[in-house]
């Protein structure tokens, strides 16, 4: 049996029919991931023997007749700040070093129980700070660009996009996103990224970021492998009360659907300043070549409120977020030494990169009294008006189209010249769904000089369906795989 | 607006020592960063509710049941400062 170049939905049916050694096949896959590691950095952690054990016991329960389980036997990669049990788990930072907790966040406890194997911790830039993988925390190697070594992958779950690219056996990441770190890096290395809606999927045990915004969902090689891991992560959790009412919801049936005539708005602040031209071009040459698509010019006005409306609100969550790292209970420890005071800061330089520094520092100000309305207060209200601006374009669309990222995958050298601000506002088309907590979905649509172009499909809260609709529609017409 | 003494004494707040170069790099760019965010100044909130959240949440309240948490022996897996069943911290007084 070959394994290579297997779809996840042939390499599950096989694995069903008992056509492959899940051993063998994970020993191969395994060996693979080391090779592409060691120059693309995909991964800070590869759990090769809990994966192999995992490999052996579901062995032995298909033996004895028991192939239930949605992800039978198929590798999945977990970004680092996702708790695995008895697995490292850092959130790419020093400062939690040596930490491996003792339980399992509940989207890893789900993909176990339906059988996928997982097969180690992906890199990140520190925390989820960044949008290029560059901010990684010390000590980390920043992943590359699987079509160009000396690029981005995106961030900040690079090394998810990364690996699910480069990859040519089945495979599925579970990835996460503030505030696009899901859309951004699959765009860049030519992935499908999907972020549900805010309180989709339980986010016990994600190491977090910002909570009113964080989001775990899937990144893949198509569109089925990411409505099938949604299928698995999705649902209501005691442990996290901000998880939404739902039923068990099979993501992958509406992959069949054929939705006769879709509305599908075009937000022109997504096409104007700060886009790169060709990527604009692209991007409604695609929508206007596939039949059945309806589409027209539409305005969101608070789209230019987007970034700075992002970047407040997460930094004041991660400053109070970050305050628990203090080298006491879990991760890098120093001898104890001096009063709290000192042990504390010792503890926090030390084991805090320069973006996470810089992101404490100004959050915590947003937040302090006589800055507090200005800033925090402000930016929650105007996320208000950003949310009432989807909610109103969505009662005449059922989606609306616009490029991921504004710019072609940029070379590490060109980062190193932006000024902060300017790598802050290249988030422009990813901050505003994400703060407004809406699902959307990244596909790639073509390219431009060899590099992939990815295209951004949001649809109103709850309607992951219509996303996946639209972008298995053009998936489908687009040839790109399948 | 942002500046030195701020930094530094925001980095105190938060438990952070840095250089003077970091200071010195720091207030410039919170300045170009708050500069830049200052177009939110522009929108009129006035009667806006603030949203803490993307969607609506509720407080959900389980029945007051005893179950089992993290054990002990698990909390104190990840740490070097344990004494006789506890966390031990650094000096307070």
């Amino acid at each position: 049996m070959k394994y290579k170049e297997l779809s996840v939905k042939e390499f599950l049916d096989e694995v069903k029919e008992g056509n492959i050694d899940l051993e063998d096949f994970i020993s191969e896959v395994i060996e693979e991931i080391k090779r592409i590691n060691e120059s693309f950095n995909y991964f800070v952690y590869i759990s090769e023997e809990q994966a192999i054990a995992q490999a052996e016991n579901i062995k032995k329960r298909i033996k004895k007749g028991e192939n239930g389980g949605r992800l039978l036997g198929l590798p999945i990669s977990v970004k680092d700040c996702i708790c695995c049990e008895g697995i490292p788990s850092r959130a790419g930072s020093k400062i939690l070093e040596g930490y491996i907790p003792p339980f399992d966040s509940t989207a890893v406890r789900k993909i176990k129980e339906e059988g996928g194997i997982i097969i180690g911790k992906t890199s990140q830039d520190e925390f989820g700070f960044g949008s290029f993988c560059t901010n990684v925390g010390i000590g980390f190697k920043i992943p590359k660009n699987p079509f160009d070594p000396e690029r981005s992958t995106g961030g900040s779950s690079g090394g998810a996009a990364g690996i699910t690219a480069s990859l040519n056996y089945p495979h599925i990441a579970l990835a996460e996103s503030t505030g696009g770190s899901i859309s951004c890096p699959a765009s860049f290395c030519g992935c499908v990224g999907l972020t549900p809606t805010y309180g989709r999927v339980s986010r016990y045990g994600l190491i977090d970021f910002a909570n009113s915004l964080d989001k775990i969902g899937p990144i893949g090689k198509r569109v089925y492998d990411c409505a099938l891991l949604l299928s698995v992560i999705a649902g209501e959790d005691n442990m996290d009360q901000t998880t939404i009412k739902q039923g068990e919801e099979d993501y992958t049936k509406y992959l069949k659907e054929e939705k006769d005539e879709v509305k599908i708005g075009i937000p022109k602040e997504y096409f104007g300043e700060g886009v790169d031209e060709r990527i604009s071009k692209l991007i409604l040459n695609v929508v206007g070549s596939v039949e059945g698509m309806e589409y027209e010019e539409c305005s969101l006005p608070y789209t230019k409120y987007g970034v700075p409306t992002y970047y407040l609100i997460a930094l004041s969550e991660a400053s109070t977020n970050l305050a628990k790292f203090c080298g006491m209970r879990y991760g890098l420890h120093l001898p104890l030494k001096g009063d709290f005071n000192e042990y504390f800061s010792n503890v926090r330089s030390e084991g805090l990169g320069d973006e996470a520094k810089r992101r404490i520092i100004l959050g915590t100000f947003a937040r302090m009294k006589g800055y507090r309305d200005r800033y925090y207060i402000k930016a929650m209200k105007i996320r208000t008006m950003i949310i009432n601006d989807f909610k109103k374009a969505f009662k005449k669309y059922d989606v609306l189209i616009t490029p991921t990222m504004p710019i072609l995958p940029p070379k590490f050298d060109e980062l190193s010249k932006l000024e902060l601000i300017q790598m802050y506002m290249l988030d422009l088309c990813t901050n505003p769904p994400n703060v407004a907590g809406i699902p959307h979905i990244s596909i790639p649509c073509g390219k431009i000089e060899g590099l992939p172009i990815g295209m951004q499909i949001m649809a109103d809260h709850m309607e992951e369906r219509k996303v996946l609709v639209v972008a298995r529609k053009f998936e489908k017409e687009l040839n790109l795989s399948g | 607006m942002i500046n030195k003494e701020i930094v530094r004494h925001v980095a105190e707040l938060a438990r952070l020592k840095l250089s003077e170069e970091e200071i010195e790099k720091y207030s410039e760019q919170f300045e170009h960063i708050l500069e830049a965010f200052k177009i939110l100044d522009e929108v009129d909130t006035e009667d806006v509710e603030p949203s803490f959240h993307p969607l609506e949440i509720k407080n959900v309240f389980r029945e007051d049941e005893v179950e089992s948490g993290l054990s002990q022996e698990k909390a104190l897996l990840n740490t070097k400062h344990k004494e006789k069943g506890y966390f031990k911290g650094p000096r307070i007084v």
